[in-house]
Parts: structure tokens; C-alpha cells; sequence
């Protein structure tokens, strides 16, 4: 299939598009911060020199990625299955939770259990919370969108209700747990590539990288190579479809859910077996909802969500640094490039193109 | 204070949080019944409280900062509407990018413009929608039960509480008693027929987000400039959301939502109350799991083990001219 579309259009599709959605977002956000006040292509120079310039801002920039790599195949996985799984913020954060109790409560793991444990936890937890819209969509046919939604704030509630009573450090006031013993602590790349005299400051960059790469590569194998990745596509061009294929499609919304939910779940490992060693109330601090734009700009595609987790990891980077050089632009202003970006990749995407875009998304009535 | 001025308390703040539940949730009621799904209440709202702190900051005139709400609320329904109705866009897709991006743009606008980290101050106690006392508010407090009823509860609000109290049976009216809402509540469920009818579905569904926008508009500077003083990040803080789970939750239709933005405004008012006192019995109430409440009562509801929440059929799907 893929290689029947890899004509002009193909390419057209996966590298004019996005960057053309891409140029609209910049441009608009362009127009906003001359509406600031301030010069765009100096804010734009900071913010690429703030994200790129020298090697602490590359481990930062590929910090973030690194959480948004996870967050991006979530929205993806359950966009193949023609899901919009908008609660990659609740289950990623519920991934925390997952990590809390292992830490917490297992403290005393060796370290090649310790990580794996946490690991596997997070998943599973996120996993859990995925699961709950899935089951709803699947036998009791509540839309995933909604629910999803309206999980996150019952996410919030619950992780506000256990960090303040249940988890919270004893003797302190701030709702976080206790900082996990180091056997959960994840290496951080500087002290691996240092010796080989790779700079990376002292950015939280972490081994969590190649957790997300690796779910890159099994992202692809699942959704490319395998009986349920082809069943899981099917669901997404065309339901109808499936059940006369005698694909139980009840049962692919549910896993495409749970997985989507495990995926975001990971984020945590990124944020607190990574960076901050403990669970902090909000740690997610909207990094759920950025997965949807790199999705979108991605194009559902490994490659495409790494780029694009790039790209947003060097924005919300370059972005504190631009707000640092320029004190009248606010760091706010990430967000609405992200949101710009939904915008045009996707609330917008018949804008540009409309013939080409139809490709990736919609049902290929000509394709066997 | 005894069980009965408890209540009156309660009822009052009740009232109080449920305005812009009842105006969002409305506004969603006319985007939704004509077929066009608005996740983008929130950003709507938020936009529109930032516009009326801003406008209300600058001029000094609470009128122009609301009227300035309306307009930059209405600005970003067309928005909606030019990516779902002309270029059928994904209408979920398209509302989550409003939301982020109004996020995003109220603390940036903010910060750069008024100096304050994401903020927007009004000069506390003059600027802004107060109070209202109604006629003999004060002279008939001393009449048990239908006095305290009277001077707290119904009098003592702001013209915006007002106007939202008069938007439901307005609402009811336009939807089921004229031919604007005969049309609309059709489109959301047929539009091939509107379409057969000789009725053009996209002006429809445009006029449809307009109202949106409007009651949008509304909710957003009842936050800003009558409820408290001035804009802060994210201050609608889930009200947009929350709104369309009592759209559900009141299965699409005006009189049930209103209910329903009351039942969670009343939790909300609840929760507020219970913060930090120990119940008789029960002890103390986690007042996270209270907040949580409404949106765990619409997911139950959702899935259809109370009642079944049917959606307008049309709901979600562009509409595509037959060639």
C-alpha cells in the first residue's frame, strides 16, 4: 500500500504539507509578536539559538522531545484506529501514579528491577486509564472524545486527592511524594557522553530517549508489520469494513486504547524517573495535549513524530529562553504556536492541498 | 450560622458559579443541535473574559469590555465555523486548537501588554458589573424565610446573572418556537433534507455558531469582570468543558442542561463549603473526589447505565453537498 502512493504526491504529502501548515503557524505567531511590539525574526533567531546554540540547549530540547515523542504515538496509535484520544494528559499522568506506588511502596527493588518496575507500572496504569474510554466506546458506545476529556479532570481530582492524602511525603506541606531511592533514578546522558566530549551542560536529558525511540521502532512494527496493526488501520479507514472482514472491532478500540493510554503513560518515566525523581502535583503541565499537534504535524508516522517532537521540544526550550532575551514575550507564546499548529495541520487541513491530504486519513476505496 | 442560612449560602454561591455554566452550556446547545460539535467552548470563554478585562481596563467602561467579549468571542466561532462548515474540517480538531491557542495567547497578550505576569488587575470595586440591588432588598430581610430568600438569593446579583436567567426560556423559545430553531434542530439531525428544502445548511450552521459565540461571550466576561476582578491564566479552568458535559449530561436539551449546570455548580458550591470541615459521621470530605463528581456522574450517564444521552445524529459529520 505504502509503496503504491510513493509517487510525486507521496512526498508532496508527507514534506510540502506539514511544512507549509508549519509556515502559516510561524507566520500568524510571526504577526503576534510583532503585535507585541518586538522585532519576529530576532524572536525567532532566539529562539532557534535558545534551543539549538550550544549543547545544555540541545539536551533540554531533546528532553522535551523525549516527552513528546511518547505523547505524539499515543494521539497516533488511537488515530490509526480512527480514535481521538484527547486524554493523553490524564493518562500520562496517571503513569505517574504508576511510578508513585512502585517507588513508594518498593522502594527497596535493586536497580534492575527498580526501573523496569517503574516502567512497566507507568504503562500499565496509563494503560488502565486508557482502557476505561476504550471499554466505553467499544460495548457502551460513549464517544471517546468526551470521555476522554472528562477523564483528565477526574485524573486531576484523583492525583490531587492521592498526592495530598495518600502519597505526600510525611511531614511536608507541598503535595509531591518522596524522592524515590537512586535505584530509580535513570542515567543522564551528559555523564555518558561526556567522556566522548559531547557538551550537554547539565540538562535532564536521560536514558528515557531510548525508551522513545525504541517505542518508535515497535510503533512501526505494531501499526506496519503485524495482524493487529493491520487490523487496528482497517478500524481506522473503515469500520464497516472491518466487521465484514470479521475484524472484532469492539476489541481493537479497546486495545488501540489501552496502548494509546500505555504510550502516554511512558511520558512519566521522561518527568520523574528521568528528571525530578519524585511525583510533583501537575507534573504533566499540558505536555498531554501537545501529543495531538505532533500527531497531526507527524502525520501518524514514527519518522514524522520525531521530527515533530523535535520541533516542539526546541519551542518550548527556545521559548523560555526567548522569554528570558525578551522580557515583553512570554513563554505563553509555545502555545500558541502549538495550538496554530493543530489549527493548520488539522482543523484546517483541507486548507492547503485538499486533493493531497485526503491520502493518510480517509478510507482508499481504490486500494484492495 | 443555622442549617437555614447555610442553605441560603449556598443557594446564593450556587447561582453565582452556575451563570457561566448556564450561558456556555446554552451557547453549546445551538452549536451542538445544528450538528456542529464545540469542544472550543472553554477557549471561546477564555478569549472573551481576557477581551473584557482588557477593554474594561483600558477604557474604564464594563459595557464596552463585554461588548468587546461578545465580538471576540463571535470572531472565534466563525473561525469554527470557516474550518468545519466551509472547509469540513475535523470539528474536535479544530476546537482543540481554539482552546490551546487562546491559552496560550490571553497570559502572552497580558504579559505584554499590561506588564503583569499573565494577568490582567481591575482597580478593585468600581470598572465592573456589581451587584444589583433589586427594590426593597433591604426592607424586607427581616420577613423569615421569604425575605432572606428574596434580598440573598434573588437580589444581590449582576446584570449578567440576569441576562443569563433570561437566556434559558429565550434559548427555548429560538429553538422550539420559531423557524430559525425548527431549521436548526433540523440541520443537526438531517441536513440532506434542510438541504432538499431549498435551505442552505452552511448559513445554518454559521448563524447557529453565532449564537455560540454570543453566549460565549457572555459567560467569558461574566468571569473576568463581574465575578471577580480581572483576567487571570486560565480562568475558565474547565467551566468550558465542564459546560458541554451538562449539554450531555441534559441529553441536548435547554431546560435538563440548565439543571445540570446547576447540579455541578452546586457540588462546586459544595465543595467549597466542605473544604476543611469535618462532617458529623463521616468525618472529613475529600473535596477533590466532590469536585470530580460531575464529570464522573456524566461519564455513568454517558454510558448509558442511567438514562441514555442520545446525540443529535448529524452531530461530528460535515455536511457534503450532493453533487
Amino acid at each position: 500500500m505504502a509503496a503504491a502512493r510513493r509517487g510525486l504526491s507521496f512526498w508532496i504529502d508527507i514534506g510540502l504539507i506539514p511544512l507549509i501548515n508549519l509556515a502559516a503557524a510561524f507566520l500568524v505567531s510571526g504577526l503576534i509578536v510583532l503585535l507585541i511590539g518586538e522585532n519576529p525574526l530576532r524572536a525567532a533567531w532566539l529562539m532557534i539559538y535558545g534551543a539549538f546554540g550550544y549543547g545544555e540547549a540541545w539536551g533540554y530540547t531533546l528532553f522535551y522531545a523525549t516527552n513528546f515523542i511518547f505523547v505524539g504515538l499515543a494521539v497516533a496509535l488511537a488515530f490509526h484506529a480512527g480514535l481521538f484520544n484527547i486524554g493523553g494528559e490524564g493518562q500520562a499522568y496517571l503513569g505517574g501514579l504508576g511510578i508513585a506506588i512502585v517507588g513508594t511502596f518498593a522502594g527497596f527493588l535493586p536497580r534492575f528491577l527498580a526501573i523496569p518496575a517503574a516502567i512497566f507500572s507507568a504503562a500499565l496504569v496509563g494503560g488502565i486509564w486508557g482502557l476505561v474510554p476504550g471499554w466505553l466506546q467499544a460495548r457502551r458506545g460513549s464517544h471517546v472524545v468526551v470521555t476522554t476529556i472528562l477523564l483528565n479532570f477526574v485524573a486531576a481530582s484523583l492525583m490531587a486527592y492521592l498526592l495530598v492524602n495518600v502519597l505526600i511525603r510525611p511531614g511536608q506541606q507541598s503535595p509531591e511524594t518522596i524522592v524515590f531511592p537512586h535505584a530509580f533514578w535513570l542515567p543522564q546522558l551528559w555523564t555518558w557522553l561526556g567522556p566522548f566530549g559531547v557538551d550537554l551542560g547539565r540538562s535532564p536529558l536521560n536514558a528515557s530517549i531510548l525508551l522513545a525511540l525504541l517505542c518508535c521502532i515497535l510503533f512501526w512494527l505494531l501499526i506496519w508489520k503485524t495482524k493487529l496493526g493491520y487490523e487496528i488501520r482497517v478500524v481506522g479507514h473503515n469500520r464497516d469494513a472491518a466487521v465484514y472482514a470479521g475484524i472484532n472491532v469492539g476489541r481493537i478500540v479497546i486495545i488501540a486504547m489501552i496502548l494509546s493510554g500505555a504510550l502516554a503513560g511512558l511520558m512519566a518515566v521522561n518527568e520523574v524517573l528521568g528528571a525530578q525523581h519524585r511525583v510533583i502535583l501537575g507534573f504533566v503541565a499540558g505536555y498531554g495535549y501537545v501529543g495531538i499537534a505532533v500527531a497531526l504535524m507527524g502525520r501518524n508516522h514514527p519518522i514524522g513524530i520525531i521530527l515533530a517532537a523535535i520541533l516542539f521540544g526546541a519551542l518550548y526550550q527556545g521559548g523560555s529562553e526567548l522569554a528570558f532575551d525578551m522580557p515583553r514575550v512570554s513563554r505563553d507564546i509555545v502555545v500558541v504556536v502549538q495550538g496554530l499548529v493543530i489549527l493548520f495541520a488539522g482543523g484546517l487541513e483541507h486548507l492547503f492541498g485538499p486533493l493531497l491530504q485526503a491520502r493518510l486519513m480517509r478510507p482508499q476505496r481504490s486500494q484492495p | 450560622m443555622d442549617y437555614f442560612d447555610q442553605s441560603v449560602f449556598l443557594a446564593a454561591s450556587t447561582i453565582r458559579l452556575a451563570t457561566p455554566l448556564v450561558l456556555a452550556a446554552l451557547a453549546g446547545l445551538f452549536a451542538e443541535r445544528s450538528g456542529v460539535v464545540d469542544i472550543g467552548l472553554e477557549g471561546k470563554m477564555l478569549a472573551a473574559a481576557f477581551a473584557a478585562a482588557a477593554l474594561t481596563a483600558i477604557s474604564g467602561s464594563h459595557l464596552l469590555g463585554l461588548a468587546g467579549a461578545i465580538v471576540t468571542s463571535m470572531m472565534l466561532a466563525l473561525v469554527h465555523g470557516y474550518a468545519t462548515i466551509t472547509h469540513r474540517g475535523d470539528q474536535v480538531v479544530s476546537g482543540m486548537a481554539i482552546n490551546i491557542t487562546v491559552a496560550g495567547l490571553g497570559p502572552t497578550l497580558a504579559e505584554a501588554w499590561f506588564g503583569q505576569a499573565g494577568r490582567i488587575s481591575l482597580p478593585p470595586g468600581r470598572g465592573r458589573f456589581m451587584p444589583i440591588e433589586l427594590p426593597f432588598a433591604a426592607g424586607v430581610r427581616d420577613i423569615p424565610i421569604v425575605g432572606l430568600v428574596y434580598t440573598d438569593i434573588i437580589s444581590g446579583q449582576n446584570l449578567l446573572t440576569y441576562i443569563a436567567v433570561l437566556t434559558i426560556p429565550l434559548a427555548v423559545w429560538v429553538l422550539y418556537c420559531t423557524r430559525f430553531g425548527l431549521r436548526l434542530r433540523a440541520v443537526g439531525e438531517n441536513p440532506a433534507a434542510v438541504d432538499t428544502a431549498g435551505i442552505s445548511v452552511a448559513s445554518l450552521r454559521y448563524r447557529a455558531l453565532l449564537m455560540t459565540g454570543l453566549l460565549c461571550g457572555i459567560a467569558g466576561a461574566y468571569l473576568s469582570i463581574a465575578q471577580s476582578e480581572g483576567f487571570t491564566r486560565d480562568m475558565t479552568a474547565g467551566k468550558g468543558y465542564l459546560a458541554l458535559a451538562a449539554l450531555i449530561f441534559g441529553k441536548w436539551r435547554p431546560v435538563p442542561a440548565v439543571l445540570a449546570c446547576l447540579l455541578f455548580a452546586f457540588t462546586d458550591a459544595l465543595q467549597a463549603r466542605l473544604q476543611g470541615v469535618s462532617l458529623p459521621g463521616i468525618g472529613s470530605v475529600p473535596t477533590q473526589l466532590v469536585q470530580a463528581l460531575p464529570y464522573v456522574l456524566t461519564i455513568i450517564l454517558l454510558a448509558g447505565f442511567v438514562g441514555r444521552a442520545v446525540a443529535p445524529r448529524a452531530v461530528g459529520k460535515p455536511y457534503v453537498k450532493e453533487r
